[in-house]
């Protein structure tokens, strides 16, 4: 038998945006064993919901993460349209979903950058990238940030996207579908891409039930759950909407599935854009959550599943809020692939889960 | 100077090809993707000859995002003195600067200049590339000037490190105050607000 080393990954690695640190235990070149050490970005915001009101606690929540901004601030909303029992203008939830689908087609692009510098194509990711400056772009003509949007309040949103500029943005995004078409021919088409990618980092369904694995994850390995199917908010109005799914559980299937969500999330814009009613977009909100009251919330964010848990106390104050994310949940499943990888393949598999470290310390 | 001002006579160039290595010391990702943002086509520092190294001992210009805890704390200090002189740090965004929305979680320590010393603070939540790219060109110019001193044989120009105290700070890139997100004080020592 070889003789065991232990090597540190991160936290300060080159393709990691974000720290954090993997001990992986090798026999010669292979993986035996990843043990994952988090707490660099622990900031403990939750505690935060003592110094700032359930309203003021939104730009909080938004800025969990500065990727999946827009899902936490949609998702803490909902979370206290439930607990207060308000009733959100239905052009309001048009708006969100549309939103929060152009934040999962930025985050999926920019994660296809990372992914394509991970294994060594910095021309594909200059060009994910240079393609998600045209959401950006979106982002800052309607909401005026750039990554942080602060669009979406409890009650509502902030304002009203008029629907001239929906046409517009639905015209960029059919302009930016041949564009990518090309991208995405090539992650999915390439010999190299592929030599990298097929075979590598491997999960099977019943794994992905076994870890809890939650959105792209699970759904390349077979397992099509994902929170959209719900049909809660905007989401009942689409006439169709089915998982992308894989049976491959490797890292292409994983590549395959974003690739794929990111025509889905046109699909969906496209269509909710021409279905939008007319009306308001904000309710006032009168009065605090009641002592005790609790509420949660589960939306379909662009890395999984992520739930939202608050109590009220009476004041304008929560008594807790409570956060859980996906890349929290997928981490076991992460550790169990890296078992019997090559150390080559590391970076890879831990980029496929698309780790949000920011989001999962909060 | 190193990059020489355009409306005097003479060619605009960079001297030096600065290569900037990133960390990320409890942020929430939003400057760090505009970190990255900046290095990619729209923006395209790369033009200039900054490259994003994962090399502390190659870099030239460090870019720490965030509000720094404590377990961020000992890897800053390891890539900050790993680095050779000269060298220049650059606090990214108002996390970074002074602690941001999270300046009263109880696990940051409220900005960078707690745990090494900035020289360019560049406001903003999320900062934004331009202002970024205007915070690095800044760090070309105080970097110019540690090796000055370094070749005449001075000390080199170092920041204080703050540990603790609470001093007013003078933001760099101050060209829209209120972009900022916190109050601006003056200079505590009487400085033009551009330079420390």
């Amino acid at each position: 038998m070889a003789k065991k080393t232990l090597v540190p990954f991160g936290p300060q690695h080159p393709v990691l945006p974000e720290p954090v640190h993997l001990d992986l235990v090798l026999e010669d070149e292979t993986v035996v064993q990843a043990v994952p050490q988090v707490g660099y970005v622990h900031r403990g915001l939750e505690n935060l919901v003592d110094k700032r009101d359930f309203q003021q606690f939104t730009y909080i929540a938004e800025r969990i993460c500065g990727i999946c901004s827009f899902g936490h601030s949609m998702g803490y909303s909902q979370a206290v349209e439930n607990l207060m029992g308000i009733e959100v203008p239905e052009r309001a939830e048009y708006l969100r979903v549309i939103f929060h689908e152009m934040s999962r087609m930025h985050s999926h692009l920019l994660w296809l950058g990372l992914a394509a510098d991970a294994f060594g194509f910095e021309s594909l990711f200059m060009h994910s990238w240079r393609l998600r400056e045209r959401l950006l772009d979106i982002f800052e003509r309607t909401t005026g940030g750039r990554v942080i949007l602060n669009f979406c309040i409890p009650g509502g949103v902030v304002h009203d996207i008029e629907n001239t500029e929906l046409e517009a943005i639905v015209s960029t995004l059919r302009g930016m579908r041949e564009d990518y078409d090309q991208i995405a021919a090539t992650f999915l088409d390439d010999a190299s891409v592929r030599s990298r990618l097929s075979g590598v980092g491997y999960l099977s369904k019943a794994d992905a039930r076994t870890y809890g694995c939650v959105g792209p994850m699970a759904r390349a390995s077979g397992w099509d759950v994902d929170v959209r199917n719900n049909g809660l908010g905007a989401y009942s109005a689409l006439a169709d909407f089915k998982p992308v799914t894989s049976q491959d559980g490797d890292c292409y299937a994983r590549c395959q599935v974003r690739v794929e969500e990111v025509r889905q999330s046109i699909d969906i814009i496209t269509e909710l854009a021409s279905k939008i009613p007319d009306g308001e977009t904000l309710v006032k909100i009168k009065g605090n959550p009641a002592e005790g009251a609790e509420s949660l919330t589960r939306i379909e964010q662009p890395r999984g599943e992520a739930i939202y848990y608050i109590k009220g106390n009476g004041t304008k104050f929560l008594e807790r809020c409570r956060v859980r994310t996906p890349t929290s949940t997928n981490i076991p499943g992460m550790c169990a692939t890296l078992g019997g990888s090559d150390l080559a393949d590391v970076p890879n598999i831990v980029l496929t889960i698309d780790p949000c470290i920011s989001c999962s310390e909060r | 100077m190193s990059v020489k001002d355009t409306s005097k006579k003479g060619a605009s160039y960079v001297k030096k090809s600065p290569w900037i290595i990133h960390y990320d010391a409890a942020s929430c990702n939003g400057c760090d993707i505009e970190v990255l943002a900046s290095l990619t086509p729209l923006y395209d520092v790369e033009r200039f000859g900054i490259i994003n190294t994962g090399n502390p001992r190659h870099a030239d210009i460090f870019l720490v995002t965030g509000s720094v805890n404590e377990q961020a704390k000992p890897v800053i200090e390891q890539i900050y003195s790993q680095m050779v002189e000269p060298k220049v740090v650059i606090a990214c965004g108002i996390c970074a600067c002074s602690g941001g929305v999270f300046k009263t979680c109880y696990n940051t320590m409220g900005g960078i200049d707690q745990v090494i010393p900035v020289d360019v603070y560049v406001p903003g939540c999320a900062v934004r590339p331009e202002a970024l790219i205007d915070g690095v060109v800044r760090a070309l110019d105080i970097l110019e000037q540690k090796r000055a001193a370094m070749d005449a044989g001075l000390p080199v120009p170092t920041p204080e490190v703050k540990l603790g105290v609470e001093t007013p700070r003078v933001l760099h890139t101050q060209d829209d105050p209120d972009e900022s997100g916190t109050p601006i004080e003056p200079a505590a020592q009487g400085g033009e607000g551009a330079k420390r």
